[in-house]
């Protein structure tokens, strides 16, 4: 059974709890922007890039049998640790669930506060993208 | 040193439980204990306002107020007290200059020539001057080093050119500009420059006598006085000539429905309520510094710079964007295979502060190829200890985000 969009908020934030140090959290940030699987190249396109980022974001959907899936990439480690969150929570579910889901865990782990206004602003952004691209095939999928 | 760091209280406090190293100097710098106490006393005993008052407090504050801009006009060199405009900073002076002397100096086919390496204040204003007159912007060449081609510079002086704009000093990769050759290069001409003197106050001693410059700017907050002040110098006779920028309270003589006569400089320029704690902030800032001795300070950040560059050279992948010969204790660079922003982020968990980013000059990035750096920029209050420790934390971080 695939956990739900608030199961993987709730157990981001729990991982995060470990950390008690700021720079415990984003080193373990790295550490995903490391692990985060490689982006097809031929999609990382001037189309898939997230406006409003300092460092450069691309994010890409599929759409494969009414679920959504994501890549993404950054040039930067740090932000590239968080695209894989982000990508982690929204990924394989339908686009109304993707619409619906309100991405707190950010809040949560109390990065909303510490991230620096472009980082923030550039998060922010990234979701909205996600967010785009589920109504764009909600749209397409409903006129279909 | 120790004492000259025990002037500034925010030097010995901490960052994620370590002592802040401050290097980021050339965004804004850090002010002495004297320009601090100096504006608790200005708002607890002298607060009023200036040049409207009958009053005792007012003309107290009147005074002092006219005292800083004779600090200001010592400082510089400056013949008259008329040439010394307080504005908020660098970049409304600039601004200034590029709306009331080129709205009533520049025509449609004129040129405007400012360099390479401006930050975005010394740029935009004239751009955007160029666009409404239908005027063009020429732009002086930089070398791979991050140094004015000269050569370039004297091809593109004309007939056509009607003022040049440039950097005293680079704040993206801390070149020093041979600024006495280019003025005199334009006079020769007779085309006056202004000159962006942000980065260069902090450092060393500026006499615009000795420059001939035509208009010179400067920020007080870089140069260890209070935000939201700064100074735009103009020979009289031009500043005379031009007419005025904002209009409002004080800048005036006389005002009807219809007709308004300004007032004489350099009032002229200073509409509204100025900045008063701010400019006696400043000059107190001057002072202190002159204290120190403006000798000592250059020699101190000499051998500093000298032993950072070497420092930084000895870091692995590291790579210095700029190498002028002249330049500031300024460094630009960037580590392969790591991004500025991550470096930056994890340096500040160390207590370091430095800036990442384009640092205000997207063209000059573009023309060094890169699209960011790291700029750890030092002034005479940091020491080879931090130079050590910011070292050592970057290979530390470097490590942690290439492994």
């Amino acid at each position: 059974m695939q956990q739900t969009i608030e199961e993987i908020q709730q157990e981001i934030v729990e991982e995060f709890e470990m950390f008690h140090e700021w720079q415990d959290k984003y080193e373990y940030l790295i550490q995903l922007g490391k692990e985060l699987d490689p982006m097809p190249v031929n999609t990382q396109t001037e189309e898939n890039k997230v406006k409003g980022c300092q460092s450069n974001v691309w994010v890409n959907a599929e759409y494969t049998d009414g679920k959504l899936f994501f890549t993404g990439d950054s040039d930067a480690l740090i932000v590239k640790g968080l695209v894989a969150l982000v990508l982690r929570v929204f990924t394989g579910n339908n686009p109304d669930e993707i619409l619906n889901a309100q991405p707190h865990f950010i809040a949560d782990i109390g990065l909303a506060n510490h991230l620096s206004p472009t980082r923030s602003n550039g998060l922010a952004a990234m979701v909205k993208q996600i967010k785009f691209y589920a109504l764009a095939y909600k749209t397409k999928a409903g006129l279909a | 040193m120790a004492k000259i760091r025990e002037n500034f209280p925010i030097l010995s406090t901490k960052v994620y439980g370590k002592p802040l190293v401050y290097f980021d100097n050339a965004a804004t710098s850090q002010k002495p204990q004297q320009v601090i106490d100096r504006l608790v006393k200005y708002y607890q005993e002298e607060n009023s306002n200036v040049h409207r008052g009958i009053y005792y407090l007012s003309e107290l504050a009147s005074a002092k107020y006219e005292e800083a801009r004779d600090v200001v006009r010592t400082h510089l060199n400056a013949n008259s007290l008329a040439e010394i405009i307080f504005v908020r900073g660098a970049t409304e002076g600039i601004n200034l200059v590029a709306n009331s002397w080129g709205k009533h100096n520049i025509v449609a086919g004129d040129e405007v020539i400012i360099s390479a390496m401006e930050h975005h204040a010394n740029l935009v204003p004239w751009q955007q001057l160029c666009k409404e007159k239908g005027a063009t912007l020429k732009v002086i060449p930089i070398d791979d080093n991050g140094e004015i081609i000269f050569e370039e510079y004297k091809n593109l002086l004309s007939d056509k050119t009607k003022i040049v704009a440039v950097a005293h000093t680079s704040n993206g990769i801390g070149t020093i500009n041979p600024i006495k050759e280019i003025i005199a290069e334009a006079h020769k001409k007779n085309i006056p420059v202004l000159v962006d003197g942000c980065q260069a106050s902090p450092h060393f001693k500026v006499d615009v006598k000795e420059l001939d410059c035509d208009f010179y700017v400067f920020s007080g907050h870089k140069t260890f006085a209070p935000t939201g002040i700064g100074v735009l110098y103009g020979k009289e006779n031009l500043l005379d000539a031009m007419p005025p920028y904002q209009m409002g309270g004080e800048m005036i003589k006389f005002v009807s429905f219809t007709e308004t006569t300004f007032n004489d400089l350099p009032i002229k320029f200073e509409a509204a309520t100025p900045n008063i704690a701010g400019a006696i902030g400043l000059a107190t800032a001057i002072e202190y510094v002159d204290s120190l001795g403006r000798n000592n300070i250059e020699n101190y950040e000499e051998d500093l710079k000298s032993y950072a560059l070497q420092k930084l050279q000895e870091v692995k992948n590291l790579k210095l964007i700029g190498n002028a010969k002249n330049r500031i204790p300024l460094f630009s660079f960037v580590v392969e295979g790591t991004h500025p922003l991550d470096l930056g982020t994890m340096l500040d968990f160390e207590g370091i502060a430095i800036r990442t980013g384009n640092h205000c000059a997207q063209p000059l990035m573009q023309r060094m190829g890169v699209a960011a750096t790291c700029r750890a920029s030092l002034a005479f209050y940091n020491t080879k200890a931090e130079v050590d420790y910011f070292v050592d934390s970057l290979n530390k971080v470097v490590k942690k985000l290439i492994s």
